[in-house]
């Protein structure tokens, strides 16, 4: 994972409350492994029938383009497991997501991919929400663990271990991998004790 | 000490505790599908290592493949790229597969169960967040986004926060008509779709007692839809007689081995939840959604509510514009709405008794002209049972596809899409925007409920057709 520090772009307000990974990236752009995420990002809040930009969608409009900063609703993410909701945020440069609460697979999804959720309440996300309106730039300061407007600022939520790990860029695999020795203790007592959950699985998978 | 059933499962699965305060936990079985793995194994490639206990894997192809009962792996052509991925990568690791030409092939949650992949007391993983499912025979299933499945593949665990537990009790009993589905539904728009978020949910209850195995599955498969990344059901005698016999499922002295340990699985008395809730069986009538969340639900007696009248302005503005979504109008009475689409499939309802309740209310009947209607077997084997009933006839009887097994319409991603602004009716589990094909409008409800609306081409209540 490429190790973040803090983030300056412009936040995009996306205030619905519950919005689905569906949403996210529509199922359409899970078929190939080189889709367009990036593009199908919101899709259908995105695009027409026709494939022709909406203009009254924040992410249609001139600062937001570049956004790296999501401003959501509470619940974000929820709905299907898909990761390709994180990637597809990712691709299109979002870094940070902040809402009030998130759906649990979309939160540790995020975390897995460099991307920040932070949790911040909902009054703090509508007061930046006006301000981004007219002047969208904010720093997401991961080290004070602050949002950052000119003399302003707010603070988020993250769990101290999950911030230092996007700050270290940990390879989470890695890490398990070099606990393989416990890992395999694990195994061999619980076959040993509980050899009715193994016994079948290694019969199929004899034949 | 008291513990609930779901603290005896996740400790008995503890591997250590980490640093960070997560859990590290070994997982008995995974379930592969087509459309979550490829950059998992792209990973180990890229590592590479070898998939660590490949026995402890199974794979199938569900999601992205047709649904032409002469299907191959290429009818769908934008499927080919995934589903010949997951064929490679599978023989390259091992990894049993259960393809196309398979008959154990079918929806990954639909497999678990029938197979008896799935046990009391075992944590079943896959990358698919109705994994929750299992947990109807008393298994942990944990649904995963593709980081977690490569680190599954790479290392037999899972590093997890181990959520806080909620207990809804269902007391009374279900009134005819009213199903599995028409009680999760109802329990959803009682309590919102976030009110499970950390939590793990165990189902509880005379209700849930009473309810077979299948039905069982039915109510853990929502659990995702009330925030909850796992729901669990205490096993008991109808979980074991399910499980007996299943291809996967212990035997001989192992069977009784693991039927001792599984009697031990239930909450002790006055084991503490973190949450609870109660609801009342007898209130529940066939539910059908309105919205664009399994929260926007009401009885089928019921109507579209007036925005104006939630209290909370976030959820007035949803609802507003979930109605025009919808493209109905608040007030509006829910029976009697015409229908374009029903889809009776899916890992909620696509099991044999989900179509024999459908079967029910079909037979000798005909599907309303210009209505589309599709039977879509959550397995292979689930549509060589109800071939053997003779269920494949009554359906196409009476003017319904009888397809091969798969999500088709729950998922929309296999070719089986439902036109922009059409409304279906269907027995899955999402109704939302663009969920069923871009602009498709999806109401939810049982698998009675469903046929019931085919053969009238409106919404119906199924307690009239029955009296
Ligand atoms: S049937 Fe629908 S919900 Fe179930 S696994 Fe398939 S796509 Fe997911």
């Amino acid at each position: 994972m490429i190790p973040m520090a803090s983030v300056t772009g412009a936040a995009a307000p996306i205030l619905k409350t519950n919005v689905n990974t569906d949403i996210i990236i529509p199922g359409s752009y899970l078929r190939s492994q080189s889709a367009d995420l990036a593009q199908g990002l919101f899709a259908a809040w995105r695009f027409d029938d026709d494939g022709k930009e909406k203009p009254d969608f924040v992410l249609n409009q001139a600062p937001f383009r570049q956004a790296k900063i999501v401003l959501a609703g509470a619940n974000f993410g929820c709905g299907s497991s898909r990761e390709a909701a994180v990637w597809a945020l990712q691709r299109f440069g979002i870094r940070v997501v902040l809402a009030p609460s998130f759906a649990d697979i979309f939160y540790e999804n995020s975390f897995r991919n460099g991307v920040l959720p932070g949790i911040v309440d909902a009054d703090a996300i509508a007061e930046m929400a006006e301000i981004a309106a007219t002047n969208p730039e904010f720093t997401v300061d991961l080290d004070r663990k602050l949002v950052l407007h000119g003399n302003r600022s707010w603070a988020f939520d993250v769990p101290e271990s999950r911030r230092a790990a996007l700050i270290r860029g940990d390879d989470e695999i890695g890490m398990t991998l070099a606990m393989a020795n416990e890992i395999a203790d694990f195994h061999a007592r619980d076959v040993a004790g509980r050899d009715w959950a193994y016994a079948p699985m290694g019969r199929a998978s004899r034949g | 000490m008291t513990r609930t059933l779901f603290e005896k499962i996740w400790t008995s699965r503890l591997v250590k505790r980490l640093d960070d305060g997560r859990d590290l936990l070994f997982v008995d079985r995974h379930v592969l599908q087509e459309t979550t793995c490829a950059t998992a194994f792209e990973g180990l490639a890229r590592r590479g290592i070898p998939v660590r206990h490949p026995e402890l894997h199974v794979a199938t192809q569900d999601h992205i493949l047709s649904t032409d009962p002469a299907r191959t792996e290429t009818t769908f052509p934008p499927g080919r790229e995934l589903l010949g991925l997951m064929r490679r990568n599978a023989a390259a690791h091992g990894i049993p597969l259960f393809g196309v030409e398979d008959r154990r092939q079918g929806i990954v949650h639909v497999i678990s169960p029938e197979l008896g992949l799935a046990l009391p007391g075992c944590i079943l993983a896959c990358g698919d967040s109705h994994t929750s499912t299992v947990g109807g025979l008393g298994a942990l299933g944990i649904g995963v986004g593709t980081s977690e499945v490569e680190h599954i593949l790479a290392t037999q665990t899972l590093a997890l926060r181990r959520p806080k537990t909620m207990r809804i009790w269902f007391d009374g009993a279900l009134a005819p008509g009213v199903s599995a589905k028409d009680l999760i539904l109802h329990t959803i728009g009682k309590l919102g779709i976030d009110a499970g978020t950390g939590h793990a949910i165990e189902y509880a209850g005379p209700v849930i007692r009473a309810l077979a195995a299948e039905a069982r599955l039915t109510v853990c498969n929502l659990s995702i839809e009330l925030g909850a990344r796992l729901g669990v059901i205490a096993p008991d005698d109808v979980t074991f007689a399910y499980l007996d016999g299943r291809d996967y499922a212990p035997r001989g002295a192992q069977w009784d081995a693991a039927v001792r340990h599984w009697r031990t699985l239930a909450t002790d008395d006055g084991a503490a939840f973190d949450k609870s809730a109660t609801i009342d069986a007898r209130d529940v009538a066939p539910q059908i959604t309105w919205g664009t969340t399994q929260q926007d639900v009401v009885g089928v007696d019921g109507a579209v509510p007036d925005p104006g009248a939630y209290a909370d302005t976030g959820r007035r503005g949803l609802a507003a514009a979930a109605i025009g979504y919808m493209g109905l109008a608040p007030g509006q009475k829910m029976e009697g709405l015409p229908i374009d689409v029903a889809f009776i499939g899916s890992c909620t309802n696509g099991r044999l008794s989900d179509l024999k309740a459908a079967a029910e209310l079909v037979r000798g009947r005909r599907v309303a002209d210009g209505v589309r209607a599709l039977v879509v077997p959550g397995s292979t084997e689930v549509k060589r049972q109800a071939e053997a009933l003779g269920l494949d006839r009554v359906f196409a009887d009476a003017g319904f596809q009888w397809r091969a097994a798969g999500c088709s319409m729950c998922l929309s991603i296999n070719g089986d899409v439902v036109a922009p602004g059409q409304r279906c009716i269907a027995t899955s589990n999402r109704n939302f925007e663009g969920r069923q094909g871009p602009r498709a409008r999806t109401h939810l409800a049982s698998p009675a409920m469903v046929a019931a609306a085919a053969i009238a081409g409106r919404i119906v209540d199924i307690r009239k057709e029955m009296a």
